[in-house]
């Protein structure tokens, strides 16, 4: 037990801001998750007793780092049965020899992007990389990410080990990928934190674990950016994450319904993270190397700047479609300009267009959503109906069929 | 760490010897070879007969029983391997890349169990 009860609450604050960090230093030196994880946990206990007694040390995140390593060699050489294991403690040993960490000043390097690499492997099952990321350079606990993806802790333990083993069996190499893998790294590592994003921001219900997920994903995101600043669709996710959050008080109403972009009050949308996004947004694009990410921050940007939802810059908006679909022409690209252009141009015109798209969103609920909506501008009452109708039926998430329920029952009266 | 590369390809839809197409297609795999020869990391690699000349057998009370096949009905069937011996799974991809089926079929990279 400690003497001083503000220790626990420091270590916390220490594991929090520095956990990932040491995590990924230990796993450079280990090569080992399980192994690891026990050392560093052994060492956050053991600065609990010690800390309690004599004050917190100089640097805290090296004293660490220092007893971690120690437990390593302890339980190594508790383990030592086989002539593997020797390669391994030998390898620490010298490590130990060769550290002077007495000097606790000594800078620590910084391994977390080698670390989100091996997590954000292509070769590993994307849910699998969500979840290990989340635990390795978020310090969550198991028992959190099974919350969070509401499943059971045994199942998300069970999915953990499996990502770790793959690591290990198949030998995924814990470096920095070179040029020519670096592009497809990059975007696998986007796409687990835009996943862990997209896990809360469709969550529907106020839970507040998964709003926390959010915010992991924009840690995770400001993580990556300040350690390659130089790729800009980085920089695009986290100006994307920034004002995607920024909205997040006026998507929900008081009774915890989904409330469009449309009726959105405007007046709680945070400044602050609108102006971070923005100006970050407005850096990369500079760069003139404008991919996916960065453009749909563009969009998001638009629709946060604008006082309102009829004076948004639809023709902007459709134009950013238009670079989006040529990047990667897909028919919900196409549904997404259409529903832009709606706004600004011959409404019969643009629901000519959007039946084209039919055969391919068949089973789309955003395609009949959207084409419900041009109906009822368009004055047909009865066939819009039948589209919520459809939109209704396709849709699995309760938020959303109240939403459409409510669309549809005020086209009734 | 040594990884076996296992080729699926569909065999119904493979190119016909004397073509153009077979030229450039066996080319191919030499080429891959070469790499991985001058690379140092081939260990194995063959080529297999269509899968109408497989045997299969099971040895049940102590009797060999042998059976024509199998023939399962898969789109893509096992056509030949590589062993290759590589730093790790991100070399291994980037060798298994340059083998021709893997542009129309798929290839299988599995590490090689140690049993030191």
């Amino acid at each position: 037990m400690t003497d001083r009860p503000d220790i626990g609450q420091s270590v916390a604050a220490i594991v929090r801001r520095d956990g990932g960090r040491l995590f990924a230093i230990l796993i450079s030196q280990l090569r080992n998750f399980a192994l690891a994880e026990d050392c560093l946990q052994d060492a956050y206990a053991s600065a609990l007793a010690h800390w309690g007694k004599r004050g917190l040390p100089a640097s805290p995140s090296a004293w660490l780092l220092q007893v971690a390593r120690r437990k390593a060699i302890d339980r190594l050489r508790r383990a030592t049965t086989a002539q593997a294991k020797e390669g391994e403690l030998s390898h620490l040993l010298q490590l130990e020899a060769d550290d002077t960490t007495q000097d606790e000043n000594l800078a620590i390097p910084d391994e977390r992007l080698k670390l989100i690499f091996t997590c954000c492997h292509p070769a590993i099952e994307r849910q699998a990389s969500v979840a290990l990321t989340l635990r390795s350079l978020c310090g969550l606990t198991t028992e959190e990410i099974a919350r969070a993806y509401l499943t059971s802790r045994e199942t998300m333990a069970q999915r953990l080990v499996r990502a770790q083993q793959k690591i290990i069996r198949t030998k995924i190499p814990f470096e920095i990928p070179n040029e020519t893998q670096w592009p497809e790294r990059m975007d696998a590592v986007l796409s687990v934190i835009y996943l862990i994003f997209n896990e809360g921001y469709a969550a529907t219900t106020l839970d507040y674990i998964r709003v926390d997920l959010c915010n992991e994903a924009i840690r995770l995101a400001r993580l990556v950016w300040q350690l390659a600043p130089l790729e800009s669709e980085v920089g695009g996710l986290l100006a994307l994450l920034l004002l995607h959050r920024s909205r997040f008080q006026s998507r929900r109403s008081a009774a915890s319904l989904f409330v469009p972009l449309e009726k959105q009050d405007r007046l709680l949308w945070d400044r602050e993270l609108i102006s971070e996004g923005t100006g970050l947004l407005e850096q990369v694009l500079r760069r003139g190397t404008a991919g996916p990410y960065q453009l749909q921050a563009a969009i998001a940007a638009i629709h946060c700047e604008a006082k309102s939802f009829a004076t948004t810059d639809w023709q902007e908006i459709s134009l950013i479609y238009d670079r989006l679909f040529n990047l990667n022409p897909n028919p919900v690209l196409a549904l997404n300009r259409l529903a832009a252009l709606s706004y600004v141009e011959d409404l019969s015109d643009t629901f000519k267009a959007l039946l084209a798209l039919e055969t391919e969103l068949v089973n789309y609920q955003p395609f009949y959503a959207t084409k419900a909506d041009l109906l009822a501008r368009m004055g047909d009452v009865e066939a819009a109906i039948t589209a919520y109708e459809k939109a209704m039926a396709l849709t699995t998430q309760e938020a959303e069929k109240t939403f459409l329920q409510m669309k549809c029952n005020a086209l009734k009266v | 760490m040594k990884y076996m590369i296992l080729i699926y390809g569909n065999e119904s839809k493979g190119i016909n010897p004397g073509t153009p197409e077979f030229g450039a297609y066996m080319g191919g795999y030499q080429a891959a070879t070469d790499v991985y020869r001058k690379d140092g990391v081939m260990v194995a690699g063959e080529a297999l007969q269509p899968v109408v000349t497989a045997t299969s057998l099971r040895v049940r009370k102590g009797r060999n029983e042998t059976m024509d096949g199998p023939f399962a009905e898969t789109k893509e069937q096992l056509g030949g391997f590589y062993i290759l011996d590589c730093a790790n799974l991100d070399d291994a991809i980037r060798y298994a890349a340059m083998i021709p089926d893997a542009a129309t079929g798929t290839v299988e990279i599995r590490p090689i169990m140690s049993f030191d």
